[in-house]
């Protein structure tokens, strides 16, 4: 979480829960912090104490022995972390004052998008427009042609344009994830008494897209309940909107999607949903916001502004109370196009679940802009797994160059500072520690791979 | 004494038209089973799952919408949010543009093919291979050349027209009267002013007719397009409303493509008649 206090000894920086311990949950814990001035240098403090001690354990114990304020100030001696801060937060007139953002419609984007009708952009001094596309070749397309300035792009896809899997090769960066967790496997309401994935053999099940975390983790989900994903059933790529559609004609028997598709489908009365993508992996990014390397660095102070605002809408969209009030203004024909209650099922976490209860869970989706490098490389080792890249890949440095390409470290670089080294966290995927150290180890454990 | 064909013709349109109203109205009239709920659960459920109603619309409901359109047709609530006249004259506009650069191209190749039997051999493999092609295919290949989405449009519309334009064009040229030429050549007619004065009228009919087999594929395909691309036109309209899965307006949408569409058509069928000549 990198809007946490860095400079906090008891919590981990790659922590699941409110880990300060006085707040019922991260989200609460979040709305503690009150400007966005704060909030800005909480993000730059992160990263720097981030590159300090790459290992999280050592930080802590670090900060146990001698206290934040001393850490702090040891660290402003070698390190100016305030005018690092004042880079981050300097208003320098924007090169280029009208830009246009692409979306697909769907919750993935709501820091994208909300950010238009809430005011986020217009108080950057930048004129935003966002601009509804049909699907996620075309976004790519569009913001290779410059049509569009940046993006909201499925995260995989950075990777796979950068090495040139599925596409020509380009240098992409991605300087923020937008959102946490947010997807499902749905199941049509036919099959609503196979709630065990063993009674799935010789199913149809959609995803948006090859190269999306969608794909990875419902490869993921079956292989370890035993089903092989390329021969067991069979899995296509269907664009969003298209899915209910077809879930409705008995074409497809379930899918793993974005939500509001899921919640759609559920209000429709013709599905039901199955598993939160957050059981499978907890905190899991989904979309990322992408721009040109051309675009960031031709007009660095535009960008800078952007990306700003995106990371102060997605702060905005990590308190829970804040949530219906980002649902009524997105879900209208101009961004989502989709009935409010649908919507705010998704945001708030309170949803039907299609067999006739209500569940609570608050965090089925969330925002954390951070794009820790781990998370890179954990999408490569499935890629490789399932043999969309083959031979030699090297994790780190192309984790490297897409993720790390976040604007704390480019406006740290311009600024004449050290940019932070590599960070990277563990996370366990269905109780399965991954170590984001040794990948080729990580890609051999499983029974069920493609790869050689 | 019978009435008039016209009048007969109307009146069986008419309860052709009443007969599918009723039918449709019988069909979506069923109401579906209603379970039991939780009335907190019920809350957060749509109107098919709690009141059983139909997913698909009635006549009373397409009515009511197309009433809302109608009312407010040239509304702008925003870049992705558009009134359907609005969404319609971006969708003409784009087919008149490309289907004009069609004709501009169309109409002197087509002099050259059907004048010259050596270059109508020439260009005749072209045309067979590209002609076939459906236009939608050069989509991604347009947008990755020609790097402008609405400009990528026009281009199918372009691609997708000229071929009926110009082999309709070629055929009338190359089968214009013998003896029609040799009357040219013997009052010693410029090319050029034979082609004017001799040709073109002849040939009109037939290129007119090419005109009109255009406009309607043209018609056809920039709904196609507009799906694919997004952004602003009559097909993004039905693939936003599919997005919601709002049947109504998807139906409303059908319905303006096929009175548009039947416009586009009896404008050149009025050309048509203007160039018409008994042989």
């Amino acid at each position: 979480m990198s809007l946490q206090n860095p400079l906090n000894a008891t919590l981990a920086l790659a922590s699941n829960t409110c880990s300060c311990g006085q707040h019922s949950s991260q989200t609460v814990h979040d709305a503690a912090l009150v400007s966005a001035e704060q909030r800005l240098t909480r993000v730059v403090e992160s990263a720097v104490v981030r590159a300090i001690f790459p290992d999280d354990r050592s930080r802590r114990a670090l900060l146990r022995k001698v206290g934040a304020a001393t850490a702090l100030a040891a660290i402003s001696q070698f390190f100016p972390l305030r005018s690092a801060t004042e880079v981050f937060a300097q208003t320098a007139a924007p090169e280029k004052q009208d830009l246009k953002v692409g979306f697909i419609p769907i919750t993935c984007a709501t820091p994208i998008i909300m950010a238009h009708p809430m005011g986020f952009y217009s108080k950057h001094k930048i004129n935003v427009e966002v601009v509804k596309t049909a699907g996620w070749a075309v976004i790519r397309d569009k913001t290779l042609n410059k049509e569009y300035d940046a993006a909201h792009m499925l995260s995989p896809m950075p990777i796979a344009i950068t090495l040139g899997v599925g596409s020509n090769p380009i240098p992409y960066t991605m300087p923020a994830v937008e959102n946490i967790n947010g997807q499902a496997i749905t199941l049509s309401i036919r099959h609503k008494d196979k709630i065990d994935p063993k009674a799935w053999k010789g199913f149809k099940f959609a995803v948006p897209f090859d190269y999306s975390m969608h794909n990875y983790l419902l490869r993921y989900f079956l292989a370890e309940h035993g089903l092989d994903p390329d021969t067991d059933v069979q899995i296509r790529a269907i664009p969003p909107p298209e899915m209910v559609a077809n879930l409705r004609a008995d074409n497809i028997d379930g899918f793993l999607a974005p939500d509001p598709v899921n919640q759609r489908a559920v209000y429709d009365g013709v599905a039901f949903i199955h598993t939160l993508s957050k059981q499978i992996w907890d905190r899991h990014p989904c979309c990322a916001f992408a721009a040109s390397k051309e675009f960031v660095t031709t007009n660095p102070n535009t960008y800078a502004a952007l990306l700003k605002s995106i990371i102060e809408a997605t702060a905005f969209a990590t308190k829970a109370e804040n949530r219906k009030q980002i649902a009524e203004a997105i879900a209208p024909a101009n961004y989502l196009n989709q009935p409010v209650t649908v919507v705010e099922q998704v945001l708030t976490g309170t949803f039907a679940d299609g067999l006739g209860n209500v569940r609570s869970v608050p965090d089925r989706i969330d925002f954390d802009p951070f794009p820790w490098e781990s998370f890179a490389v954990w999408i490569m080792t499935q890629m490789k797994r399932w043999g969309q890249i083959k031979g030699e890949v090297d994790y780190g440095s192309v984790a490297k160059q897409v993720f790390l390409a976040t604007d704390t470290t480019r406006l740290m670089e311009e600024a004449g500072l050290k940019a932070p080294k590599a960070t990277s966290k563990t996370f366990a995927v269905m109780g399965k520690e991954f170590d984001p150290t040794k990948p080729e180890e990580y890609v051999a454990s499983f029974a069920i791979k493609r790869a050689s | 004494m019978r009435a008039p064909l016209a009048l007969r013709a109307a009146i069986i349109s008419l309860l052709l038209f009443v007969g599918l109203i009723v039918v449709w109205h019988i069909g979506t009239m069923q109401r579906g089973p209603t379970l039991k709920m939780d009335p907190q659960y019920a809350k957060l459920m749509g109107s098919t799952v709690t009141q059983g109603k139909s997913a698909m619309p009635g006549p009373g409901d397409m009515g009511a919408k197309i009433w809302q359109h109608l009312q407010d047709p040239f509304y702008d609530r925003g870049t992705n949010d558009k009134g359907i006249g609005i969404q319609l004259l971006y969708s003409i506009a784009r087919v008149l543009t490309g289907y004009l650069l069609a004709l501009a191209a169309a109409l002197p190749i087509g002099f050259l093919i059907g004048m010259s039997p050596l270059m109508a051999r020439a260009l005749d493999p072209f045309i067979q291979i590209l002609k076939p092609i459906s236009p939608l295919a050069w989509m991604p290949l347009a947008l990755y050349t020609i790097k402008d989405s609405s400009i990528s449009a026009i281009f199918v519309i372009f691609i997708c027209s000229v071929w009926p334009m110009l082999l309709n064009t070629a055929f009338g040229v190359a089968t214009v009267r013998r003896e029609w030429l040799n009357v040219a050549r013997t009052l010693e007619m410029s090319p050029v002013r034979t082609a004017l004065r001799v040709i073109l009228p002849a040939a009109a009919p037939t290129i007119l007719t090419g005109m009109r087999i255009s406009i309607g594929i043209a018609w056809l395909v920039i709904v196609a397009a507009e799906m694919l691309v997004g952004g602003t036109g009559i097909g993004y309209f039905v693939w936003n409303e599919w997005n919601n899965l709002s049947i109504t307006n998807v139906m409303v949408a059908i319905l303006c493509i096929g009175l548009v569409g039947m416009l586009l058509d009896q404008l050149m069928a009025r050309l048509q008649r203007v160039v018409a000549y008994a042989d």
